[in-house]
């Protein structure tokens, strides 16, 4: 098994006035073992960034290192890791068996230690029945295990996942979830996941980079990330439905934003008023949407609730406040925390 | 779909039988033809429809020659299919060999003026071999390639179609499938071989069918560049069993025809699953 570090890494697309520059110097550093989860927007990046950690994009600057090698100028597979695609990539024409087996066949592993690993991964994976059929006579969710067990019999000292659950429903996505949680605890290999699915980030991650634009934005475990996040992108970002930013909040000096986080606002008697525009009952818990007028313009604000609590008027004037110690500042140019 | 009547079935039906009839019955004269003598062929008007009793005697001059009944000396057409055989057989191998090796070349390999030979071959799609056959003729007979399997077969290998072909083919194969193999340590041929011919299977079987057709039936280039009887291809004996002798021996002739047209039929059948598939559906 083996660390990640990341220093400095750049990617361009294309060369000299085409050149588009989409990671932008992003350093971190991922430890023995761990399983870091890459979340963003789609577009930001996560793919590239991962793909060259896998080797199948060149690094265009900066250094990437696996344990204590540098890989920049190493093939995919002298990198010993195993990555896990979107759209599973299973060799159609070849059987179960065969998809897992191809890597350790052309790495010319004797043939009883081939099946044995592939056995090995089978079990673990229950794809047991399943190593004499073709994968399109698979469904989904098993073509997504055989993925897997194709990364599994390499033995790696890194796996990489390219949004492997996004092409499944939701109830086998959660399941899948899972699996993979109880698969790392088991076999401790470093992962590194890509998802633009903030709760599989939080679910998933035992820390997580917050990626926008080519930028890092925050690294750190998912309590740190949802409790402090780094910056406004961050802080809506992560959080469904995302934090209130209030530009010109009452009381607050001019050029910082104001952050809440919908649940930490309560209703009370007196405090900062706001006219009920919109309610969503969300079973548990109902989402009241407070316009707050100020000026010429309004912003409107969302507060959580518990479904015990009594369910405001639409239109009726509300008085919410803030937990004081749950309120975050934000430079309003910058959008960093302060 | 189209209501079931009893009329529009009868109807279908005859459109059918007429059609059938159409098709079958020359194939069907041609075989009753064959079985009758010479004699009986031309002094009988209209000829018999009744298959004769000839069969075995017409196919062994047809075969390997000899004197005939009307005194006529031919040679026999064994040595015409074999080389026709041959032929057939070269063309459809050389030309998806080359074809795939290009196809690959120019799907996944970056290399200077990669479009520009992506071009030049699809430009010579616009040249059949009709077109190009009198310069063809002046390479080959310099060379001293006429009356060789070599120049009966290689300037009809040499044409872009397959290229082009399996270049839209493996224009379909994902990416990551390429990424896969490369995270398993499968170097460039290896993927070839392990992935892309496998999946190619179904075109190739389709391709070498077309392709087996094509060369069995080329009679313009032969007649062109062989003048050896032992390296006429059998579509141009059939011609000459027509033209040459005083008397013309109508039942050699037919026997030869219905023995040209054994084997792509035989492909045909033989390879009818993998074709009908290569040009129907492809697995990926
Ligand atoms: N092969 C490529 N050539 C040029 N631009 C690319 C290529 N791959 C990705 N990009 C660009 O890089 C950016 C990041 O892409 P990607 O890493 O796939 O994003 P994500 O996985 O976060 O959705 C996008 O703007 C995309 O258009
Ligand atoms: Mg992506």
């Amino acid at each position: 098994m083996a660390s990640i570090t990341l220093s400095k890494v750049f990617k361009s697309y294309g060369s000299g006035k085409t050149a588009n520059q989409v990671i932008h110097g992003v350093s971190a550093e991922i430890h023995d073992g761990e399983f870091v989860v890459v979340v963003g927007p789609s577009g930001c990046g996560k793919s590239t960034l991962l793909r060259m950690v896998a080797g199948l994009e060149e690094i265009s600057g900066g250094e990437i290192s696996i344990g204590s090698r540098v890989v920049n100028d190493l093939e995919p597979s002298e990198r010993d890791i195993a990555m896990v695609f979107q759209n599973y990539a299973l060799y159609p024409h070849m059987s179960v068996f065969d998809n897992m087996a191809y890597g350790l066949k052309i790495a010319r592993v004797p043939k009883d230690e081939i099946k044995a690993r592939v056995d090995k991964a089978a079990k673990i994976l229950e794809l047991g029945q399943y190593l004499n059929r073709k994968p399109r006579e698979l469904s989904g969710g098993q073509r997504q295990r055989v993925a897997m067990g194709r990364a599994i019999v390499r033995q790696p000292q890194v796996f990489l996942f390219d949004e492997p659950l996004s092409n499944l429903d939701a109830k086998l996505r959660a399941h899948t979830r899972l699996e993979i949680q109880k698969l790392h605890r088991d076999l401790g290999i470093t992962s590194l996941f890509v998802t633009h699915d903030q709760v599989e980030a939080m679910t998933l991650a035992q820390r997580m980079i917050v990626m926008n634009a080519g930028i890092m934005e925050q690294f750190g475990t998912p309590e740190e990330v949802y409790a402090r996040p780094a910056s406004t992108f961050v802080a809506t970002f992560i959080g469904s439905p995302p934090m209130n930013l209030i530009k010109e909040a009452p009381g607050a000096k001019p050029g910082v934003t104001v952050g809440i986080r919908p649940e930490h606002l309560d209703i009370t008697d007196s405090g900062w008023a706001l006219t009920v525009d919109a309610l969503e009952t969300l079973g548990a818990e109902r989402l009241v949407y407070g316009r707050w007028q100020h000026g010429e313009g309004y912003e409107l604000v969302i507060i959580r609730c518990d479904e015990g609590r009594p369910v405001p008027q639409l239109g009726s004037t509300i008085h919410v406040t803030p937990r004081p110690d749950r309120l975050h500042y934000f430079d309003t140019t910058t959008g960093k925390r302060i | 779909m189209v209501e079931r009547r009893p009329v529009l079935t009868f109807v279908s039906h005859l459109i059918l039988v007429l059609g059938i009839i159409i098709i079958a019955f020359p194939l069907y004269l041609t075989f009753v033809a064959s079985t009758q003598t010479a004699e009986q062929i031309t002094q009988s008007i209209p000829m018999s429809l009744v298959p004769g009793t000839n069969l075995i005697e017409t196919y062994r001059t047809a075969l390997f020659g000899g004197e005939t009944s009307a005194g006529s000396n031919l040679s026999g057409a064994a040595r015409m299919m074999w080389v026709s055989l041959v032929t057939a057989l070269i063309i459809p191998i050389g030309k998806t060999t080359i074809s795939l090796l290009s196809a690959f070349a120019i799907v996944y390999f970056r290399f200077p003026f990669r479009n520009t030979v992506f071009w030049l071959i699809f430009i010579t799609l616009m040249l059949p071999v009709e077109v190009r056959i009198g310069p063809t003729y002046e390479v080959v007979a310099s060379l001293g390639m006429l009356n060789t399997y070599a120049g009966l077969t290689i300037p009809l290998i040499a044409s872009a179609t397959a290229t082009f072909l399996f270049r839209q083919f493996f224009l379909t194969v994902p990416d990551e499938l390429v990424e896969a193999a490369r995270i398993d340590g499968a170097g460039p041929m290896r993927f070839f071989r392990d992935v892309l011919i496998p999946l190619s299977a179904t075109s190739i079987a389709a391709l070498f069918v077309i392709q087996f057709i094509y060369g069995w039936n080329q009679y313009l280039w032969p007649l062109l560049m062989t003048t050896h009887e032992d390296m006429y291809p059998v579509v141009m004996g059939i011609k000459r069993l027509l033209g040459g002798e005083a008397y013309t021996e109508w039942n050699v002739v037919m026997a030869t025809a219905i023995l040209a047209m054994l084997p792509p039929a035989l492909v045909v059948i033989l390879m009818q699953k993998w074709f009908v598939k290569g040009l129907v559906d492809t697995e990926k």
